[in-house]
């Protein structure tokens, strides 16, 4: 059997699958988390609670209404992201111009909201949800046996990047996004309604969030607290590719998804810990970020 | 971003954190016994003690009503946080004049109330934190453990599934002192019963959702058993992933409680082994129990550190009435004496004792987790499948090592 540092390849090879649909994960997410900074410069904390409301609502859209998995997935983004867009509006909206720190303490302070509130409802042990029928078994890729529905998130996760990416950077759409956000005052001059503009790019952030939340109900426990942890590894995978780079983000969430599985073989104690050294490690060489521009 | 620290993120993160103990009660009055009850009512252990366990609490207060003296309950957030946790403790002994802290899950925070119970000589009736330290190198006289402890889980979920043929072993293991204290235990039972333990994974705790990195090491290991030395949603997490990666081992979650199997779902959780030494339908006397508590606790019924609130509880207030109020006050070891002198009955453990280290003696229960066919109503999730009787389901005490006794 070929060995690489102690490790049989065959073993090897599967940790790299698993990093990679991890990390299409956190692509996801940071995403999200990047659009919503590089167009409201609001530094989203709420990202991890919204993300648990996405899986929650898939939940009760099968418990209360019988609406399976694949309606949730349309679904529970656009919910989700009304919601998001209450909260733009409601609140937000009132801190344009503040520092980024006011944004922080906001939404973080959400966050505690959302998930007290849910925590109060549903409990901490959380509510089951099953993995569709059409997605159950095996696929067996010759070194190891990939669940289906591993395969379906890792694919439905890097499509979904891919979308948001070429919407923003190649369309006339993303192109007054990004107008927008060098130079709102001549944009909104030119007869764009840029507050509605900003509101629904929010809005849109917020869905991603919740098509992960979608995408993690069957694989994780659907409880309040699903998303606290992540929304710190989504912070420094944003941070590591550079804030408000949208390209950097989706690169930099599927390379520490990798790394993050590599560890997971050599040292598992310090793969919680792996991410924030490649961010203190980046942060030292290119303070703005892999992909960030100095300010 | 340049205005924002790192100390400023972790400043405001910890000032969101911190909240205040619950209710603040007024100045205590003489001739009154006042319970409080902490626990993790806003993290992963709140379903399984939280504000279900304060209720049993009141329960046994409600029952035992009429009985000479006052007693009042009040509860607080611990946050699984040691050093809260002994603020609490610290802050209720002195100035809220609290004679008893019960529950208190999370054996590091555990440890830290109990050095506080002993430092103040008030009490501690442990239900909720799985280390067995509690009755052994850090046991005192002001400590009473109830409902499990690591060395229990070991012991019946571990030997019971060596015997039935699982004799080799992978761990699943919290990093911290009860995933490695419950590891070590099952590994002595696994390896007594003759089975053999193959390797373990490590992984960092709290913050770890995906196993499936983990679950294929376990798998590549040829074992034939997969023990979770985990609990709370991490279990779930481990056990929702196992099925779904279809990890061909059996799993023996080490420590799992009815709120778990909840919230997984029989479809998943039917056929796991695990260990109680509490269920809602055991008997006559337990669902009388459960049925005079369901009333405060309609959606999470009470599982084994829940009943063990309810139960020491009772026997602390009767222990209290014997020696009376005064005494009790003044002196938690001496309460604890006389809970140990005299034998406990209630309707959640039967009859029982406390042993000289402070253990709560009653027999243990493994179960098997219900077919959803088998399941006939809400919360019917078990079939026992063996028992322990308590001289047999805890640790004798000569391996203990407890101090405070002279042997």
């Amino acid at each position: 059997m070929v060995m690489i540092f102690g490790k049989p390849l065959l073993l090897l090879y599967g940790q790299l699958t698993l990093g990679l649909i991890n990390g299409a994960f956190y692509a996801l997410l940071s995403l999200g988390f990047a659009v919503i900074f590089g167009l409201l410069n609001v530094i989203n904390f709420a990202h991890g609670a919204l993300f648990m409301l996405g899986a929650f609502v898939t939940w009760g859209l099968l418990t209360y209404l019988g609406i399976g998995y694949w309606a949730a997935l349309v679904i529970a983004p656009i919910v989700v992201g009304a919601l998001g867009v209450a909260l733009e509006k409601l609140l937000i909206a009132r801190l344009h111009g503040l520092d980024h720190l006011y944004g922080l303490l906001l939404t973080f302070g959400c966050a505690l909201v959302i998930e007290g509130l849910m925590r109060s409802q549903f409990g901490s042990s959380g509510v089951p949800y099953a993995i569709p029928h059409a997605l159950q078994g095996p696929l067996n890729l010759g070194f190891m046996v990939l669940p289906l529905y591993r395969a379906w998130v890792v694919i439905a996760a890097a499509a979904m990047c891919l979308v948001t990416w070429l919407l923003i950077e190649k369309t006339r759409l993303g192109a007054t996004l990004r107008a927008a956000t060098e130079n709102a005052p001549l944009v909104q001059a030119f007869g764009v309604n840029v507050p509605r503009l900003v509101t629904l790019t929010y809005g849109a952030g917020v869905g991603l969030a919740a098509f992960a939340g979608v995408l993690a109900a069957p694989m994780n426990s659907v409880n309040p607290n699903m998303g606290s942890n992540l929304i710190v590894v989504v912070f420094a995978t944003v941070v590591i590719g550079g804030l408000g780079s949208i390209l950097g983000s989706i690169i930099t969430g599927f390379s520490l998804g990798i790394i993050e599985g590599l560890t997971k073989v050599y040292y598992p104690e310090g793969s919680a810990t792996v991410v924030f050294v490649v961010m203190v490690i980046v942060l030292l060489i290119r303070p703005a970020g892999l992909f960030g521009k100095a300010a | 971003m340049n205005n924002i620290t790192r100390r400023l993120l972790l400043g405001s993160a910890a000032a969101a954190a911190v909240t205040l103990p619950g209710r603040r009660p007024r100045a205590q009055e003489k001739g009154k016994i006042r319970l409080g009850v902490l626990n993790d009512q806003s993290g992963p252990y709140r379903d399984t003690g939280g504000l279900t366990s304060f209720e049993c609490t009141k329960q046994a207060v409600a029952e035992f009503a009429a009985q000479g003296f006052d007693v009042d309950v009040i509860t607080a957030d611990h946050q699984n946080k040691p050093d809260i946790g002994a603020g609490i403790a610290r802050q209720w002994f002195d100035r809220e004049g609290v004679d008893a802290i019960l529950d208190v899950p999370t054996s590091s925070v555990a440890l830290a109330v109990a050095g506080v119970a002993k430092e103040k000589d008030k009490v501690l009736l442990n239900t909720g934190a799985a280390t067995a330290d509690l009755t052994g190198k850090q046991c005192g006289p002001n400590i009473v453990h109830w409902s499990y402890d690591t060395y229990m889980l070991g012991k019946s979920t571990g030997g019971a599934t060596v015997r039935s043929g699982g004799d080799s072993w992978y761990f699943l293991t919290a990093d911290y002192v009860f995933g490695h204290q419950l590891q070590e235990s099952t590994t002595r039972f696994v390896t007594d019963a003759g089975g053999k333990v193959l390797g373990a994974s490590v992984y960092p705790f709290p913050g770890t959702t995906d196993f499936s990195s983990f679950l294929l090491q376990a798998q590549a290991s040829g074992a034939k058993v997969l023990g979770l030395c985990n609990a709370g949603a991490d279990t779930v997490n481990s056990i929702k992933q196992a099925k779904e990666f279809g990890v061909p081992m059996r799993v023996a979650a080490m420590l799992m409680f009815i709120s778990d199997v909840h919230a997984l779902g029989l479809d998943i959780a039917q056929g796991l082994t695990l260990t109680e030494s509490f269920y809602w339908d055991l008997n006559d006397r337990t669902r009388a129990f459960t049925n005079r508590v369901k009333p405060r606790t309609p959606n999470n019924w009470p599982n084994m550190t829940q009943a063990g609130c309810y139960a020491a509880a009772l026997h602390y207030l009767k222990a209290v009435q014997q020696i009376g109020v005064d005494k009790a006050k003044a002196s938690g070891a001496a309460a604890v004496a006389a809970m140990k002198a005299m034998p406990t009955d209630d309707d959640a453990f039967g009859h029982g004792s406390i042993r000289e280290d402070g253990r709560g003696m009653f027999p243990s229960y493994l179960f098997q987790v219900k077919t959803p066919g088998e399941s006939k109503g809400p919360w019917d999730f078990y079939k026992q499948i063996s028992s322990f009787p308590p001289e047999q389901a805890w640790r004798p005490l000569s391996e203990g090592h407890c101090a405070f006794i002279k042997t």
